[in-house]
């Protein structure tokens, strides 16, 4: 059954489109990642406009984080001062991201920005998280094993504007959470992600925070920014296509309690194996398309210059 | 030759009130009086399946048929080949063309080239091969084939040779099944009724599509017909498009409101359910 997209303007499969958001869905259940570094390439394959992609992308984002997020508030698992750090420097990073975005689409270099930032930040988290997994179970099979010191004194804590988080336990300067948000902001502007997959691990390897409330904190902080972001895309470039967005989201409302059900089943770092290995075959698969010699040299954009 | 040139700009049809600019190059249409210039031996009487499509939410391509007869008041000339060419044009807008080359070990946009004017969907339908029924210089007067329908570069152009571009333009709207010829598109029955079929694809733009007939003898032109259909976006599709395009800021509270309305209704009723 076809349905015509009135924003991206081309006629694709329901069914399509539910099984993409139910994919990425599953996926975001069973690893708890928002997907959205998943959803945005997945569209420009099945032929969406890239900048539609990357909007509606960041809409989808906002419906998956308000779920996570309300789950965890209930745990009290949100640093909300934190959050509020992060989300601030988010703003200012996304409002910077929508602007460095339109500039890459008048120039013809937005696709291959995005590519390679697909390629440099997939692949990186990808290997560093296939290390750990992998060196996670090399210590589990030789028993026991020492735990890491988790609080370092570094650089980091002799910055200035020092803040309390509660939640976090942190007494730290505002001024790297702050640095992180405006990284992740741009970046999701520039993605159609919401960031979770950046954010998580500079919060925990960077700012220090304790796992229990890193993700409730990052969907936080990513509901506010794909809020903002997709905003800004619709004001500014009319790009968010509701009716492409609503599918995904009832796709991947259903895919994410099937996969979170799955994932129960599952032990944690095999989870972070398959995930990693999943990352790094996007990131592989688009690195490639880089360097290979393209099938056809000549591309087209409606649009002037 | 003049006077094929003079037929050319004097006796052709306009059905409907359609694109202004042509207009003003074709004024004239069989029936009005217009002094000192003889009707053309023989005329096309055309009509459309339908004059307006709509896109629906359900849209999933569409059905034309264009049909009709060749009026004689005189007997049939002899001895010269009749045929008859059918084009069908979507909305012009402006088109970027880049090209990518290698740099520094990946495959970069480098070179581009603007069309100020390219046709979103181009058909063309022939009762015969286009080199045999068409001349060049009437293919030229009247912008039938394809590389034809592209107008102007825009901005200052680049590039070397700007050919390479345009063609492959064409070739990737071919690609998309956006740009088409169909050799033997056209039917004619006994050198009167002609009928062509024109299946137009679901990845339509809206706005008006102009359908142009030519009746050709020897290569040259005989008579024209033009007229026009209206494709609309209609329902909650225009709704959507309006609403996305004139109040962009409410149209994106919307967006955020249904995203987080079904995020908040999916985590409320699997709570129910488990």
């Amino acid at each position: 059954m076809q349905i015509y997209l009135p924003i991206a303007e081309v006629s694709v499969n329901i069914f399509t489109l539910l099984g993409l958001g139910g994919i990425v869905g599953l996926l975001s259940g069973l690893f708890g990642v928002g997907g959205g570094f998943l959803i945005t390439p997945l569209l420009f394959f099945i032929g969406i406009p890239p900048s539609v992609a990357v909007a509606t992308g960041a809409n989808q984002v906002v419906a998956s984080s308000v779920s996570g997020v309300l789950a965890q508030l209930k745990r009290k698992a949100v640093d909300i001062p934190m959050g509020l750090v992060l989300l601030v420097g988010g703003l200012l990073g996304s409002a910077s991201g929508i602007y460095v975005f339109n500039l890459l689409t008048e120039l013809g270099q937005i696709d291959l920005a995005v590519q390679l930032c697909y390629v440099v930040f997939l692949g990186l988290i990808g290997l560093l998280m296939l290390q750990e997994g992998i060196r996670t179970i090399q210590k589990q099979r030789k028993g026991g094993g020492v735990r890491k010191k988790r609080v370092q004194h570094t650089w980091v804590h002799k910055l200035p504007f020092k803040f309390k988080f509660r939640a976090s336990g942190l007494y730290i300067s505002v001024i790297p959470p702050l640095l992180v948000g405006v990284a992740v902001g741009i970046l999701a502007a520039i993605m159609g992600v919401g960031g979770g997959f950046i954010m998580v691990p500079a919060m925990i390897y960077l700012l220090n925070m304790p796992t229990k409330v890193v993700i409730g904190t990052s969907l936080f902080q990513i509901l506010f920014v794909s809020a903002f972001t997709t905003l800004m895309h619709a004001i500014t470039n009319q790009t968010v296509d509701v009716m492409l967005a609503l599918l995904l989201i009832v796709g991947g409302v259903i895919g994410a309690q099937i996969g979170s059900r799955l994932g129960a089943r599952l032990k944690a770092e095999q989870l972070r194996i398959l995930l990693a290995l999943l990352v790094i075959i996007v990131a592989g698969k688009l690195g490639l398309d880089l360097v290979l010699h393209p099938s056809n040299l000549y591309s087209i954009a409606t649009g002037g210059e | 030759m003049i006077r094929t040139a003079l037929l050319a700009l004097g006796l052709c049809a306009v059905a409907l009130p359609a694109l202004a600019q042509d207009q003003q190059v074709l004024p004239a249409r069989p029936g009005m009086p217009i002094t000192n210039r003889p009707e053309p031996d023989e005329q096309i009487v055309a009509g459309l399946s339908r004059d307006n499509i709509g896109i629906t939410t359900s849209f999933d391509g569409s059905q034309i048929l264009i049909y009709g007869a060749i009026k004689r008041e005189t007997p049939e000339p002899e001895g010269q080949k009749l045929a008859v060419i059918v084009t069908l044009e979507g909305p012009l807008g402006p088109v970027t063309i880049r090209k990518k080359s290698r740099e520094f070990g990946i495959w970069v946009n480098t070179a581009s080239v603007g069309v100020a004017a390219a046709p979103s969907y181009y058909a063309v339908a022939t009762s015969g091969p286009l080199g045999d029924i068409l001349n060049r210089r009437t293919d030229i007067q009247q912008r039938i084939s394809i590389p034809l329908a592209m107008r102007a570069f825009s901005g200052p152009i680049t590039v070397d040779d700007s050919i390479p571009f345009t063609e492959a333009l064409v070739d990737i709207r071919k690609e998309q099944g956006l740009y088409k010829l169909e050799t033997g598109g056209v039917h004619i029955v006994d050198n009167t009724l002609f009928r062509a079929d024109f299946a137009l694809p679901a990845n339509l733009t809206e706005g008006d599509y102009k359908t142009r007939i030519f009746l050709l003898r020897d290569g040259k032109l005989v008579d024209k017909y033009q007229s026009a259909i209206e494709v609309r976006k209609v329902g909650l599709e225009r709704w959507l498009y309006t609403l996305a395009h004139e109040n962009a800021a409410l149209y994106g509270l919307l967006s955020l409101a249904l995203a987080v309305f079904a995020g908040w209704a999916a985590a409320a009723i699997f709570r129910f359910v488990r």
